[in-house]
């Protein structure tokens, strides 16, 4: 009996693996629509929100009558998504990466150009008022990329633990007073730029010595830093783990949501200005669905949700125009809309993509950076003690044995 | 004397053979190809000779590791003789429990730990409530290797455990009846005896940790990179896989080697016991 | 002695449970947040139902461990059967220990060291797209394949010849005595075998990390995507029943199996 339920269960889990092998056959008359994009960057229907790739697949259907099937995943950082692309990832019909991104995927190839007349809601998008002229400068043909959010980098506080004389500019950061409560960025471009912007030099800068310069401010900081992190700024600002903090603007409001007590500034220095934009790979299956999904990311509805979950500032004017977008917003923060959208007297740097030699220099600066670390010398001398004694150990046991073996051997040959 | 073998039983091993050549021999060969060559496919051994700026990355973890390896043995051990003494039902129970945070993504974990930890968090938070000053933890060497030790607690007991459940109970009962006190019988019958099952947990605590890239990450507040953090970073660019399989290639043969000299301390021949 | 023991044990499982109590708790938090408690609620449950991406990468991290673990058991049962049989010690040696490697070898190196194997046969090849579910599945059975024999080969070593042998006498072929006389005494080895493998693909990011595309998400990694904005508390309502379920199963197992040892053991007083 016994027997014969193992191996009842042995052929059960074999067949539990078929499964996986059929679900990568997809049924002949849907076709998959793969969309990779940031984490927490859609509305997704939680919440009583729309769950806006669902939407699409019905719109889609009722529309041209093919059944199309979204298959949307997502990554946490620009770099890592190159790194994903760049090393033979399967093919994807939809990404959404940063402006220097784009101009690197651009020039390498790694984008196709948009056939706009399946984009007739591109209309909306305001480039004039995002750029200033007709076409970004990331993508300057403006054939390549849709914008789909953008925002600007501040610097959040707790207004119960900073005082109002220390606002208004990068210093903050840099202020002793604050030792073990600051937080700086996780990732090379946004923390040198922190710095770039402190000692007010661009932040596209083509000196080497400008982004030496700003390495040693970020060494001078590096002793006051509570740690340098990214998404882990949500908790440690919300419970009041850190008081001081560069971030997305978009993102302060979700953490206003959840403790009142922070604020937020942007700094009299200037400061850093992105668009995330949706961009077909050029290895792109279903090219013209996908170009459906960007039109239908632009329709009304559908960015409407979006920018209510994701919080950023929307470039579409059937957003920014919507009343009813305008007050839920103001509902989240007062001054929600003051702070998305009236940016006009800043400041304002876009990152650019940098060329080669420059990128392997801020590399190589940041490897530096990080890996200059101060480990308590309690840790090391504990870590020697440790190897003394198990080295000791291994040897007094293995010549205890031996001896004692020997004189084993010594009895047997008496 | 010995059987002919069936062909079943020649054949068994041939799939496992090729899978392993295929997967197993072939990317370490890719690792030492690209670890010795450049980007344009040339040899070379600038990538080696670059090693000497991270030599100080591989002291800290290391450090870090060897540290989080003896205190997982310090509380194991005792937490796997106890066990082992148990009634043979909560000897079962505590199996369950020590296993069950392993299925658990070490992602959540870890992260669920940062919270705990934190200057706001709920340590913190009763500490003010005792009227103790809020200690900060996360961001320090101390969190990173607690948070090793955390996770990779039950990677220590479970083979400690394993050789300690094959101790004979009467050998403890012959040692006292020699006339052993309980902590002579500790280090001269059950140490002595449960050496394997030291050395394979041992292993199995020093080699995730001197590799994590996630936990130095959120428990050290990114101030503390370690091996496993910088081979990551150096993955993100085509441009850099080269250093990135210089630093894997040697952190490997260190490890290997380490091992094997672990192993040869032990009387036992290197088996593992899981 | 006994009281120390009891109160060591209880402290230290106590400590090991405390994140993930607190992980529970706060599951169940009408809030956003992780530090304080506004009520109970079953809100974020709600919500990960609602997720199909997060059900999504459930449900490929599922079908990727019991595939994986299913396949490394196959392989892994006839190769613990062959290297039981094999006569050349020197061969024996070697095919154990470069078994061993992924088991000894750092996560990262084994994860990097595919992704740089396939994206060099993807080069040679010019397949742009190599990495994705079957790159998922070939590493996460190599990595499963070395704990798989690990378990199985004591049992084939245990295994007592002479039965083989008065099977085939009995007029059983060679591979008729393997299947019906051998193979379920080995059998408790395979499954365990496979159930570690499951855990072990189950709990994976490292790995998946370098050999994943994303079209083929594994929850390990859907969190670890999360992590450019905030961690959904969803994530904490899904552990949850993760571990509720695990150790709803491992209690009724190991009750189920404690009812079994006691008939048995009645069955031999009665004798």
């Amino acid at each position: 009996m016994k027997r014969f339920i193992t191996i009842l269960l042995a052929l059960s889990l074999l067949a539990l693996c078929l499964p996986f092998l059929a679900s990568c056959k997809k049924s002949g008359d849907t076709v998959t629509l793969y969309v990779y994009n940031w984490g927490e960057y859609i509305s997704d229907g939680s919440e009583g929100s729309l769950d806006v790739n669902a939407a699409f697949e019905e719109w889609y259907e009722e529309e041209f009558g093919v059944k199309v099937e979204v298959n949307y995943s997502t990554f946490s950082s620009n770099e890592d998504m190159y790194a994903k692309m760049s090393s033979g990832a399967s093919s994807y019909d939809i990404v959404v990466p940063s402006e220097y991104m784009i101009a690197r995927m651009i020039e390498e190839g790694m984008l196709r150009k948009l056939n706009k007349d399946n984009i007739p809601n591109l209309q909306y998008i305001d480039m004039e008022m995002l750029f200033g002229s007709e076409a970004p400068f990331y993508d300057p043909e403006n054939a390549y990329s849709v914008p789909y959010t953008y925002g600007t980098v501040g610097i959040i506080y707790n207004t119960t633990m900073v005082d109002e004389a220390d606002l208004g500019s990068w210093d903050i950061m840099w202020n002793e007073k604050y030792e073990g409560n600051i937080l700086q960025f996780n990732n090379s471009r946004d923390a040198f730029a922190t710095a770039l912007f402190k000692l007010g030099y661009d932040v596209n800068t083509k000196s080497e010595a400008e982004w030496r310069e700003a390495l040693a401010l970020l060494m001078t900081q590096k002793p006051i830093v509570q740690g340098y992190v990214m998404d882990e700024i949500y908790n440690k600002m919300e419970n009041g783990s850190a008081a001081i903090a560069p971030y997305y603007a978009g993102d302060f409001f979700t953490m206003y949501e959840d403790n009142e007590d922070l604020a937020f500034f942007y700094p009299k220095e200037g400061t850093n200005v992105f668009v995330d934009a949706m961009c077909i790979p050029a290895s792109s299956q279903n090219p013209e669905i996908a170009e459906r999904y960007i039109d239908f990311m632009l329709s009304e509805e559908a960015a409407i949700a979006n920018a209510e979950y994701i919080c950023y500032a929307s470039p579409n004017k059937l957003v920014t125009q919507n009343a009813d977008y305008r007050a839920a917003m103001e509902e989240i923060h007062p001054d929600a809309m003051e702070i998305l959208y009236g940016t006009d007297e800043l400041e304002l740097q876009f990152y650019e993509n940098l060329p080669n030699d420059q990128l392997m220099l801020l590399n190589e600066l940041w490897e530096d950076l990080k890996i200059e670390s101060s480990v308590s010398t309690s840790i090391i001398v504990m870590a020697l003690v440790i190897v003394c004694g198990g080295v000791g150990a291994g040897v007094f046991f293995y010549v205890r044995n031996r001896r004692r073996r020997r004189f084993v051997d010594g009895l047997w040959s008496e | 004397m010995k059987k002919k073998l069936s062909f079943l039983e020649r054949a068994a091993a041939v799939p496992h053979m090729v899978w392993v050549v295929m997967f197993i021999v072939a990317p370490l060969l890719f690792v030492a190809y690209f670890a010795f060559t450049d980007v344009g496919g040339g040899f070379t051994f600038s990538n080696i000779q670059l090693l000497s700026s991270y030599s100080h990355i591989f002291l800290v973890s290391i450090c870090f590791s060897l540290v989080a390896t003896f205190f997982c043995l310090l509380i194991g051990y005792p937490l796997a003789f106890f066990m082992s003494r148990a009634k043979p039902s909560t000897q079962k129970l505590l199996t369950v429990l020590l296993m069950l945070p392993m299925w658990i993504s070490l992602l959540i974990r870890t992260y669920s730990l940062m919270t705990l930890l934190d200057n706001g968090g709920l340590v913190n938070s009763l500490l003010g409530k005792l009227g103790f000053d809020p200690i900060a933890m996360v961001g320090t060497g101390g969190a990173v290797i607690l948070g090793m030790i955390y996770d990779f607690l039950p990677y220590m007991v479970l083979p400690i455990y394993t050789s300690m459940q094959k101790l004979d109970n009467r050998y403890l009962e012959a040692a006292a009846d020699l006339g052993c006190t309980p902590l002579q019988t500790m280090l001269r019958v059950v140490l002595p005896l449960t050496v394997p099952g030291i050395i394979s947990g041992v292993t199995m605590v020093f080699v995730p940790s001197i590799s994590t890239f996630y936990i130095s990450q959120k428990l050290g507040g990114g101030n503390f990179d370690l091996i496993g953090d910088t081979i990551e970073r150096q993955f993100k660019y085509p441009s850099t896989y080269h250093v990135g399989a210089a630093i894997s290639l040697v952190m490997m043969i260190l490890i290997l080697i380490s091992v094997a000299v672990m192993n040869r301390f032990s009387d036992e021949k290197g088996e593992m016991i899981v | 002695m006994k009281t120390l023991s009891r109160v060591y044990m209880w402290v230290i499982f106590a400590l090991l449970y405390a994140p993930i109590l607190v992980l529970v708790i706060f599951s169940f938090n009408e809030g956003g947040s992780l530090s304080s408690y506004t009520g109970f609620s079953f809100r974020w449950y709600g919500e990960l139902f609602r997720d199909s991406v997060a059900l999504q990468s459930l449900k490929n991290s599922l079908f990727l461990a019991v595939s994986s673990a299913a396949l490394a058991t196959l392989i892994g049962t006839f190769a613990a059967l062959g290297l039981d049989r094999m006569r050349n010690q020197y061969l024996k040696g070697t095919v154990n220990s470069v078994t061993n490697i992924p088991m000894m070898n750092p996560d990262i190196v084994t994860g990097v060291s595919m992704m740089l194997l396939f994206v060099a046969v993807a080069g040679i090849l010019g397949i742009s797209d190599i990495l994705g579910r079957w790159t998922m599945l070939i590493a996460h059975t190599t990595f499963s394949l070395p704990y798989v024999i690990l378990s199985v080969l004591p049992k084939f070593r245990q295994f007592d010849p002479s039965l083989r042998e008065a099977a085939m006498d009995l007029g059983c072929t060679p591979a008729g005595a393997f299947f019906k006389v051998e193979l379920p005494h080995v059998l408790p080895g395979v499954i365990s075998g496979f159930i570690m493998g499951f855990t072990l693909s189950l709990d994976d990011f490292v790995i998946s990390h370098f050999v994943s595309s994303p079209d083929f998400q594994t929850l390990p990694l859907y969190i670890y995507n999360q992590t450019a904005h905030n961690v959904k508390y969803s994530m904490y309502a899904l552990c949850t029943l993760i571990i509720v379920t695990i150790l709803a199963l491992l209690l009724l197992v190991n009750f189920a199996g404690g009812i079994g040892d006691r008939s048995k053991r009645r069955k031999e007083a009665t004798k």
